[in-house]
């Protein structure tokens, strides 16, 4: 009797697990679709799901218009290159604040995430002005230090948070066998925490692709990413849905790939010390 | 010590031949619409024949407005051309922040631009932009629904005409609505109509002293007119319609009236989209009985040069052949006249094969009919008729369209949104000196 209440719940969440996933992911599946369609079935009433005429047109039209891997090479590089520079400023960072808390450290944290409460429209025209000074416009260097900025707090946060599951008497014992700051943090730190960081780097990869504000305002050609790729899709005066959510699909797939690859080490991470 | 200088003169060889073979490139900014990504493929053709490369960066319109502001405001350099509107060019040629387009050669004939188009787009008496296309709006109507109903479209209706034919052509259980109109807040969405609506009812946004007018009779009646107009004959939830909504509204059949932007005339009329495409005649956008007013908009996407670029003169030489006859030319040698950017030139609105065009006349008369000096019954101190072309206008409008859109969507009265707005304006107006 047990057995089949059981069965029965975990049926119900798995089938509720289910249904909230497709409503999750109903939006991303929508744009697939529409991507396959005319511009004429994409605004069809009542909607058309899966009875039409599937072409692939929009994808040959968006591919003759844009340079596309030119800007799927953009946003590697910002991506990538924002995570990697955050991770590597934010470890010590989180390690002191983890190991080494002071009277301030939770003010420090707190000051660190109230700058992503600023919107960032208010500090676009500083921004902008020393971007031109630096000659930084439309660069992917100046870009993946903005965005580094821009996540840092959070990838500070996220890895004082993992940091702080790990017991200090183990880096106590690291230092009692002569392992100097930087082998401690390197060697005895660094690996316990791969989980936590493996996460972090992948949130703030997400995050950074998807940035869509600074990597339209200070790029024009050289630098822009698949972020601006999309932008020049979207029109107020004249219905191109379908070649719009093909430009779409192709923005999300790669980083749509890398998240499905590494789901089981993403919510590893997002769920480390969740549970106690 | 010979073959030392050998290689060095060689290596220097090398790099001037590099810099010769590298051509100039300018950079240009744009929307994305039909004729600007044409114009896009057809680019390649300028490059030929001037080798000037053009690389586009192409953004929506509200998204361009900002990246452009912030880049020519900070004098960032980033383009060589922007695509700009009615709105940016006075204000920004008066700023001395666009480079005046004078000297442009005999073959342009800067004479054949729309005498309407070429006032929107000059500040005292210099052109600062280039029309690349120009529009008003109009009506469109089916008129297999309007001959169902028995009536027939006049030339040149009266709103009162437009509410009654809306309500006969309405057909809720099919799903026909009389009329699509834009209720979307934003100064370009339905800011922008509503304020045409209100020049055609004897509204106005400023007096003389630039005193808000929200609180006088003229826009109660209009916003009322609409408000009510609306809920007998429009589509649910038309408050958060714009151009795109209602143009596939439209194309689906389910709309009786549409009056918007001329350009959407080929949008409706084209079988490869819209499924009423042999359906579709065209009117005059209506006025109000006894006021002599239309509710016609007049707007130009055009190309201007930002001050401080260092490659003025190939800019301009791109402008000279993006804005030219002939450009009109080869676009409707390989497409067709309906295709060409209309609304420009003169000349066009002459040519024999765009006359057949079946709305070539009523895109021509719209245009001709819209006076930017003097958009509405009574004098205004500013110039613009769906806009007022000064800096503040946007933000304001913007407040003020959203509380015109909450009357739409039910959450307020009319009464309500305009002593908003007139309180809004008022402080906004102060705190800017005016």
């Amino acid at each position: 009797m047990t057995r089949a209440v059981t069965t029965r719940r975990k049926s119900l969440n798995t089938a509720l697990a289910w249904a909230v996933g497709l409503v999750i992911f109903f939006p991303i599946l929508w744009t697939i679709l529409t991507s396959f369609k005319t511009e004429a079935q994409a605004i069809a009433s009542p909607p058309l799901f899966l009875n039409f005429d599937w072409t692939l047109e929009n994808y040959a039209i968006v591919q003759e218009r844009s340079d596309y891997m030119r800007f799927l090479w953009n946003s590697v590089i910002i991506a990538g290159g924002s995570t990697i520079l955050g991770v590597i400023i934010a470890v010590p960072a989180a390690w002191a604040m983890a190991f080494v808390p002071s009277k301030r450290t939770k003010d420090i944290l707190l000051w660190m995430l109230s700058t992503k409460m600023l919107p960032a429209v208010g500090v676009l025209y500083p921004i902008y002005l020393l971007f031109i000074r630096l000659g930084l416009l439309d660069t992917r260097g100046g870009l993946v230090v903005v965005l580094m900025l821009i996540n840092l707090p959070i990838i500070v946060w996220m890895l004082y948070t993992y940091f702080r599951e790990i017991p200090g008497e183990i880096l106590e014992a690291a230092r009692m066998d002569g392992a100097t700051l930087k082998e401690e943090i390197l060697y005895v730190l660094t690996p316990m925490a791969i989980p936590g960081i493996a996460s972090t780097v992948l949130l703030n990869f997400i995050l950074a692709w998807n940035e869509a504000f600074w990597t339209l305002n200070l790029t024009a050609v050289d630098a822009a990413p698949l972020t601006a790729f999309i932008a020049s899709y979207s029109s107020p005066e004249g219905l191109f849905f379908a070649k719009l959510s093909a430009a779409s699909t192709m923005a999300i797939a790669p980083i749509l790939i890398l998240g499905w690859f590494s789901q089981k080490q993403l919510v590893r991470g997002l769920t480390f010390g969740a549970v106690k | 010590m010979y073959l030392k200088n050998a290689l060095l003169a060689a290596t220097a060889l090398t790099f001037v031949a590099a810099a010769a073979a590298h051509a100039q490139t300018i950079t240009i900014a744009t929307v994305n619409n039909g004729d600007m990504i044409r114009m896009q493929g057809y680019s390649d053709k300028f490059t030929e024949a001037t080798g000037i490369d053009v690389e586009w960066v192409t953004l929506e319109e509200n998204v361009l407005r900002q990246r452009v502001t912030t880049d020519i405001t900070t004098k960032g350099g980033q383009f060589d051309i922007m695509t700009i509107g009615m709105y940016e060019t006075p204000i920004w040629g008066a700023n001395g922040w666009l480079v005046p387009l004078d000297g442009l050669s005999a073959e342009y004939d800067v004479d054949d631009i729309l005498p309407a188009m070429r006032g929107g787009l000059s500040h005292e008496g210099t052109l600062y932009a280039a029309p690349f296309y120009g529009e008003s709006s109009m009506i469109m109507y089916r008129t297999d629904l309007m001959e169902k109903a028995g009536l027939e479209m006049p030339e040149a209706p009266t709103w009162q005409f437009i509410r009654e034919a809306a309500a006969a052509m309405t057909d809720r259980d099919n799903d026909i609505n009389g009329i699509c109109l834009r209720g979307k807040a934003g100064w370009g969405e339905g800011g922008a109509f509503i304020t045409v609506t209100g020049n055609s009812f004897g509204a106005r946004w400023f007096d003389e002293d630039w005193k808000p007018q929200f609180d006088q009779p003229e826009w109660n009646e209009a916003l009322t007119f609409f408000v009510d107009m609306m809920s007998e004959s429009g589509p649910a939830g038309y408050a958060t319609n714009g151009f795109n909504e209602n143009l596939s509204l439209f194309q689906q059949g389910k709309c009786g009236m549409w009056i918007d932007a001329t350009v959407a005339a080929s949008f409706v009329t084209n079988p490869d989209d819209s499924t009423v495409a042999d359906k579709v005649g065209f009117a005059l956008a209506p006025n109000s009985e006894g006021v002599d007013k239309r509710s016609n908009w007049l707007w130009a996407w055009a190309l201007a040069i930002p001050a401080g670029t260092e490659q003025a003169d190939a800019a301009k030489q791109f402008i000279e052949w993006a804005t030219s006859k002939d450009y009109i030319e080869l676009v409707a040698e390989n497409e067709g006249w309906a295709n060409v950017p209309p609304g420009a030139r003169t000349s066009l609105y002459e040519n024999p094969e765009y006359q057949k065009v079946p709305f070539a006349k009523m895109t021509l008369d719209s245009i001709l009919s819209a006076d930017p000096n003097n958009p509405t019954v009574k004098p205004v101190p500013y110039v613009g008729i769906q806009f007022a072309a000064i800096p503040e206008f946007a933000g304001i409008a913007t407040q003020v369209s959203q509380e015109f859109s909450a009357v739409y969507a039910g959450q307020q009265t009319v009464e309500e949104a305009l002593e908003k707005a007139q309180a809004f304006t008022a402080e906004e107006m102060e705190a800017a000196g005016y």
